[in-house]
């Protein structure tokens, strides 16, 4: 689809809502407008760098911790099955554990800090990586397997000149599932247990009644979920340019 | 001394034979093709030549070393070249990939790729990934991998199955040049009878499953030889006939 039909229907969809929401007259519902006018002032204010970038570190931080413990992990278990015998029962049960519900728990380990909420998200983000990495590195082709026993490839060229390049559509899919549920931590942590942050904006806008504020972060939090969603892709459709003839 | 010696080698899946005594020996320089109908056991065979699988019994032994695990002058070229080619790497990356871990220089090894490229006619996609070539194309790649990784001994495993009759011939042509000007020896496993007549120095005939060596054939045809001339030779003609009168036994 042309691009300006899609930003086309954005804008109308914008203008209905506005509409809508100047005539409904909810003060819970600000008309788009307003919340512009607060994304304005919030926004580029201090609290870029006092709440978003914070976030932002939180973010990645947690992700990336996930990505580099559920890569190294998964390949491990994908490619050994003596590994994936004595771990696969314990990661199934952690992994059908509602992360946010250890929020508390890690509230209480690691205090209202920016541990705890690092430590949430990379709880939380573990998964899907780790699972998409094992799935990844099984399916290496028996083949492929094989000619590198045959050239008597190290064990370093087989890990990271074969499995994981192999295993790398698998292991992106866990990493953009693993982002989106980074953010949604990222929030749900620091609303409850934060002294910044864009969750932390969220809950002060909240219960100081700023609806437009309110309304503005979390518009920003998509935003930026977007955002890094499309960094991700870019990123993917570099180092896979080789998986789509 | 020979250059692969195999002896006495069995190998059993559960207490099933797939193979059963085979004994024979590959000299230097020369191509032995293995020949049987499908499914008789030729690439468990290979696979314990190999060194890819223990046999449960027998030896194998490649210039006098006993194989144990996969040796290091080796190398295998497989039917299913596309699943054996690194998709992500370019032709000449994957050439060049196994001469990594081989301790040679970067110079070193970018003549052996260049070399192995031309080998077979490859020195033009060189940039290019595997999935840009046809099948055939793809197969060369392999080989030329193979070459550039000098084995004393080219262990082929039905390698021109899944290509085109044309390309099938080219493919057979080219194995018959590159191993003249490598000086290779090769051991090739085909179920397709003309096809190891034409390429061998010799064809060792497999019965059915459980696989064992019927017969022995010395191929007196001259070199080089011609995909038209050379199979219309009465020595072809009779080597065919007897070699399908053995597997059909």
């Amino acid at each position: 689809m042309r691009w300006w039909v899609r930003v086309a229907v954005l804008l109308g969809a914008l203008v209905v809502w506005q509409l809508v929401s100047v005539l409904a007259a909810n003060p819970y519902f600000p008309p788009p407008l307003r919340i512009l006018e607060a994304a304005a002032r919030l926004w580029p204010s201090a609290h870029f760098t006092a709440d978003v970038l914070p976030s932002l570190a939180r973010v990645f931080g947690g992700w990336a911790a996930a990505s580099v413990v559920g890569v190294a992990f998964g390949v491990a278990l994908g490619r050994s099955r003596a590994l994936a015998d004595y771990f696969e029962f314990v990661f199934t049960f952690l992994r059908t554990l509602p992360p946010p519900l250890l929020v508390p728990v890690f509230m209480l380990v690691f205090g209202i800090s920016t541990e705890m909420e690092v430590v949430t998200i990379a709880f939380g983000t573990v998964w899907p990586v780790l699972l998409n990495a094992v799935d990844g590195a099984r399916s290496v082709d028996p083949v492929l397997a094989d000619t590198a026993r045959v050239f008597r490839l190290s064990r370093a060229r087989w890990i990271f000149g074969v499995v994981l390049p192999a295993a790398g559509p698998k292991i992106f899919a866990g990493l953009r599932v693993s982002l989106s549920i980074a953010l949604i931590l990222m929030v749900i942590s620091e609303v409850v247990g934060a002294t910044s942050g864009i969750g932390y904006q969220l809950g002060t806008a909240q219960g100081a009644s700023d609806l437009p504020g309110m309304w503005a972060w979390i518009a920003l939090i998509s935003l930026l979920g977007y955002l890094l969603n499309r960094g991700l892709l870019a990123v993917e459709h570099r180092a896979l340019a080789w998986s789509r003839p | 001394m020979s250059m692969l010696e195999v002896a006495g080698l069995g190998h059993a899946y559960g207490g099933v034979d797939a193979v059963s005594d085979v004994s024979f020996v590959v000299e230097p320089g020369e191509l032995v093709c293995i020949v049987g109908p499908s499914g008789c056991g030729k690439s468990t065979l290979l696979r314990c030549i190999a060194g890819l699988l223990p046999p449960t019994r027998g030896t194998v032994s490649l210039h006098g070393d006993r194989v144990v695990g996969v040796p290091s002058d080796l190398a295998v070229v497989f039917q299913d070249y596309s699943r054996s080619l690194l998709p992500w790497r370019t032709v000449a990356g994957n050439v060049e990939f196994p001469l990594r871990d081989r301790g040679l220089s970067t110079v070193e090894r970018r003549s052996r790729v260049e070399e192995a490229l031309s080998w077979v006619g490859l020195s033009e996609a060189a940039g290019k990934h595997p999935f840009e070539l046809s099948g055939g194309m793809q197969q060369r790649v392999s080989i030329a991998r193979a070459l550039a990784y000098r084995p004393a001994l080219m262990l082929m495993d039905e390698p021109f199955a899944s290509v085109d009759a044309q390309t099938r011939a080219d493919l057979e042509d080219l194995v018959l040049t590159v191993r003249a000007s490598a000086g290779m020896t090769v051991l090739l496993v085909t179920h397709d009878i003309d096809e190891s007549v034409y390429l061998a120095d010799r064809v060792l005939v497999l019965s059915q499953s459980p696989a064992t060596v019927v017969e022995t054939l010395k191929v007196d045809l001259s070199s080089p030889r011609d995909q038209i001339t050379t199979r219309g030779t009465d020595t072809f003609v009779r080597l065919r006939t007897e070699i399908a009168r053995q597997i059909r036994r």
